[in-house]
This record gives structure tokens, sequence and C-alpha cells, in this order.
């Protein structure tokens, strides 16, 4: 990060129509799988790609990441064209399944690590430091990541994809790792932060519960392929397939 | 035997129950004599050395001049091998998306130096940077330099005994890395350099200081492809070993110091950097 652009604190953003919206019609060959799927996501407007196992939901990310290669279509931000730039230049944030921190750094170089890349360490520290107020990681912030409990883990993993102020935020069933008395509270902490973010935002998720906190428009792939999509309450009421019924009638995932 | 009740009944005194993990009596004399093979030598060593002159005998000039030969070659040999190892072994890491034969080859390539004895890498060091060989007949054509009998041999030499020990340990520790750090260091701007620099190296720094730990104490005791391809040059390439192993036809009171000092200095290596370096990962 460089002398004239040291910490803003964190960007209290524009109106989200400032911001680019995700476009997305890929095709994704993962082993003996197939991702084929069409979306856009706008901003302020997050989508939740729901589905079994082994749909392709977690893949379909991944491509939109630049972390698997597409075979055919294109991945867009606003008017760029990103499906053939490597993931660093994307500005596509991701949160992992199970955060996947930097074990070996603090929680603050964690959260600085974005600037870092940058930047000094010395000016990335400083960049972190609002982040770590934000999400309430200030005490944390000497930890490593081997000391902290789920939750705690989830928040610095967000603090640090948010911090490298990417364009799209993509989340990897951000639930799965957290004790299930954890999941309603964190659901709702992590619902404001994405609203907060304001950007594009897709979420993968086989949970009705984190689609209906996290997102407001729902598409369900099915073994590489999208049977419906509409918002939650659309989709009740006419659902498309068997799994789609089956996915409303959980209660909690 | 007929009925049971006059089956005769083992005694009655019992033994106390086994320890769980206990060793049946041939493992616990085999790993007996094993440990005997491996520590009486040194017994011998300590006790035969002639501790009273050890003073004189250390201060000797040819002495310290191999000591400082070997100390400054392997602290050479080493750098060298964590320079083009640590790289060799993600190579090696990444190669597990290649084809089979191409894996297996380059695998082979690093292991063969491990098995091949010394002697051999010497002489097809010699082979290749001689001043008739491979490449070394174009070097002493072209540029008049000779690499044979000269300490850069003995570094060399070292090298190619001690490479394998660093790239093995620093493979490993990449493998039980978690690959996915790297994408998310991707995903959070980093290029490639910078996640290697960033995140793959430090993951593994503690394989990376075995591996130099391996590699330093393999290189400070080389003597087969040294004396093969560098030879003996007293403040050349005289190293420790071979300047023990010559004492010992002339004068074993040197010798047994010189091998004490060699014991000395790889216990020492050993004690201190496993100390200092690898127990944990956070540096």
């Amino acid at each position: 990060m460089t002398r004239e652009t040291p910490a803003p604190s964190p960007p209290p953003r524009g109106p989200a129509g400032a911001r680019p919206a995700l476009h997305a019609d890929v095709t994704v060959t993962r082993g003996a799988h197939r991702v084929e799927a069409a979306f856009d996501a706008l901003p302020g407007h997050p989508l939740a790609v729901v589905g079994p196992n082994g749909a392709g939901k977690s893949t379909l990310l991944a491509a939109i990441a630049g972390l698997v290669p597409v075979d055919a279509g294109r991945v867009r931000i606003g008017d760029r064209d990103v499906d053939r730039l490597p993931p660093e230049r994307r500005r596509v944030g991701v949160l992992f399944q199970d955060y996947v921190l930097f074990p070996h750094l603090t929680v603050r170089d964690n959260v600085a690590f974005a600037a870092r890349m940058r930047g000094s360490r010395h000016d990335a520290r400083a960049a972190a430091e609002p982040w770590l107020a934000r999400y309430g990681l200030t005490t944390l912030a000497d930890r490593l990541p081997g000391e902290l409990s789920g939750g705690q883990a989830q928040r610095v993993a967000l603090a640090r994809a948010l911090a490298a102020e990417p364009e799209v935020l993509l989340l990897d069933e951000p639930m799965s790792a957290l004790d299930v008395e954890l999941r309603h509270d964190m659901r709702a902490e992590l619902a404001q932060h994405v609203r907060e973010f304001g950007g594009a935002t897709v979420v993968v998720t086989h949970s009705r519960a984190d689609a209906a906190t996290l997102a407001d428009h729902v598409l369900v792939l099915e073994d590489g392929r999208v049977t419906q999509r509409g918002t939650l309450e659309e989709l009740a009421a006419a659902p498309a397939t068997p799994y789609v019924r089956r996915m409303l009638a959980t209660s909690e995932g | 035997m007929t009925a049971p009740q006059t089956t005769p009944r083992a005694p009655t005194r019992r033994r106390p129950p086994r320890a769980h993990g206990g060793l049946a009596w041939p493992v616990a004399v085999l790993a007996g004599v094993g440990l005997a093979v491996l520590v009486l030598p040194l017994v011998a060593l300590v006790a035969r050395a002639p501790w009273g002159e050890l003073g004189e005998l250390l201060a000797r000039e040819s002495v310290l001049e191999a000591l400082v030969l070997s100390l400054g070659t392997a602290t050479a040999a080493t750098g060298v091998c964590l320079m083009l190892g640590v790289p060799l072994a993600v190579l090696l890491a990444r190669a597990a998306a290649w084809p089979t034969p191409a894996r297996r080859l380059l695998r082979a390539a690093v292991t063969v130096p491990l098995v091949l004895p010394p002697v051999v890498g010497g002489i097809a060091l010699l082979l290749l940077l001689g001043r008739r060989g491979l490449i070394g007949s174009a070097l002493d054509d072209l540029f008049g330099i000779t690499v044979p009998f000269t300490t850069g041999a003995v570094v060399l030499a070292q090298v190619f005994v001690a490479l394998p020990f660093l790239v093995f340990a620093v493979e490993g520790a990449l493998r039980s890395t978690d690959r996915r750090t790297e994408l998310a260091a991707a995903t959070l701007g980093a290029s490639r350099w910078q996640v290697f620099r960033h995140v793959t190296l430090p993951l593994v720094a503690p394989g990376v200081a075995a591996g130099a730990v391996l590699c330093f104490t393999r290189a400070l005791g080389e003597f087969g492809a040294t004396i093969t391809f560098a030879g003996s040059l007293p403040g050349v390439t005289r190293t420790l070993p071979i300047a023990s192993y010559l004492a010992m036809q002339t004068d074993p009171d040197e010798a047994i110091a010189l091998a004490l000092l060699l014991l000395a200095v790889s216990v020492g290596v050993l004690l201190l950097l496993r100390d200092r370096w690898l127990p944990g990962v956070r540096g």
C-alpha cells in the first residue's frame, strides 16, 4: 500500500448501484463432473447457489475466483472480462469453507495479507487496524489461527477477504465449519457484513437457512445443471425438483 | 485327557500382566545388539582418545586447516543445496499432476545420488567436469577453467551427495501443507512468487531447517566423492574426514583427534539446530 492510500477506514461504501455486477456463463470440468451455469449477481442482491453435495457448487465458485480453469464461457465483473485473468488480478474475494487462514501468521497479519502484497509490512499492518476493529478482532490480533474458535476464525477470514477490497465476494458453505449452536447468531452477523460489503455476492450452501438469511435470490444446481432459479418464495410456490422440495422442508442445515 | 477336571493346570503362580507394548525377547535382544553396534564404536573412540595431548593435536596447523576447510565447504554446500534444493522440492511436489513416466524419472533422478556409493558420484563428476570430461573439456578449452582438485570441486562433490537429503525433507513438508492456503493467498492478490515467498516457504520452514541440518552433516562427512573428484591437497581439498583417514596411517593419535573433532562438530550442529529450529513452526 502506497503512502497516499494508507489505511482507509473500512470504506463506507458508495451506493450499491456504483459497484459492479457479476455475470457468469461458464462450463467447467472437474474430473468426471461437468458444471454448466449462467447467472448474474447484482450488487446488494446476494445470490445463493444451493444444491446437493457433489452438484458442482464449489467448483462453480472456484471457476469464478480463477482457481480452476473454465472450459468455455465467460466471467465478467462490471465491464471487465476476468475469465482469462489469474486469481490475483480478478478482485474476487473468497470466504473458504473452513476459512483456510494462514496458520503461520497472526490474526493481524492474516487481515493485513492483501495490503502486504502491495506494500511494506508496516503499512499493511496499519491498514489492517480498522478492519480488525470493525470485526471485533483487535484483542485477538496477536493470536495465531490455531488459537481461535470457529466463529472467531470466520470473522478473521471475512475481514481478510474484505480488506483486499474485492469487487465480488464468494462464500463457500460459510456455516458448515461452525458448531450448530453458533450458526444462528453467526449467520445473522455474516448477513450484516455481506450487506455492508454491498458488492455482488454469491453464497454456496445446501442450507435453506443460509439462503434465506444471506441471499435474496436462489439458484439451484443439481448434477452440474441449473434446475431452478428465483426467490425462496418462488421456489416454494413451485418446486421444480424433488431436491428443491426436500431442501425447502428442512428447518436447519 | 478325557475330562476337563483332569487337565493339568498351569502353575498357579501368575506372572504380573505384561505391560502393553512390552517387547518379545528376540526383539529386545536384537534391539540391544543394534544399539551396541551404534554406540560401542563411539565409546571406543572416546575411550582411546589421547585426552592429554588433545590440545596440542588440535592446535596443529594441518588439523586447523582441515577444520576450516571442512566447515567452509560444508557451509557453502548447504547454501547451494538450499538455493537449488528448495525449488527442486517444489517441482517434485507439484509433479504429482504430471504423467507417470515423467514423474518417476524426476523422482529417480533425485533418488539415485542418495543410494549411489559416493565414490561413483566422484567418478561421474570427474567424467563430467574433468579436463577431458563432457563439459570440463569445453570449460578448459574456452575459459581455461579446471574444476577438479579445487575447493570448488569439494563443494560440488558435497552438493551432489547432500542435495537429495534436503530435497526430500522439504518435499515431505510441502506434501503435508494445505495447498488451499496458496489458493487463498492468490485470491488476496498474491502473485505466484509472493505466494511462494509469503505462504509456501514459511509453512515448510521446519522442513527446510531439518533438511539443511541433514545436508550440512552429510556434506561435513563426505569422503568418497570428494577424494575421487577433488583429491587430497592440504588446505585446498583435504577435509576433516580425508585428513583423519590419511593420519590413521602415520599418526593414529592425530587421526583420533580429528575423528573426535568431526564427532563434536556433528553432534554440536545437531543439538544447536534442533533446539533452535526444529521444534515449532513459529518464527
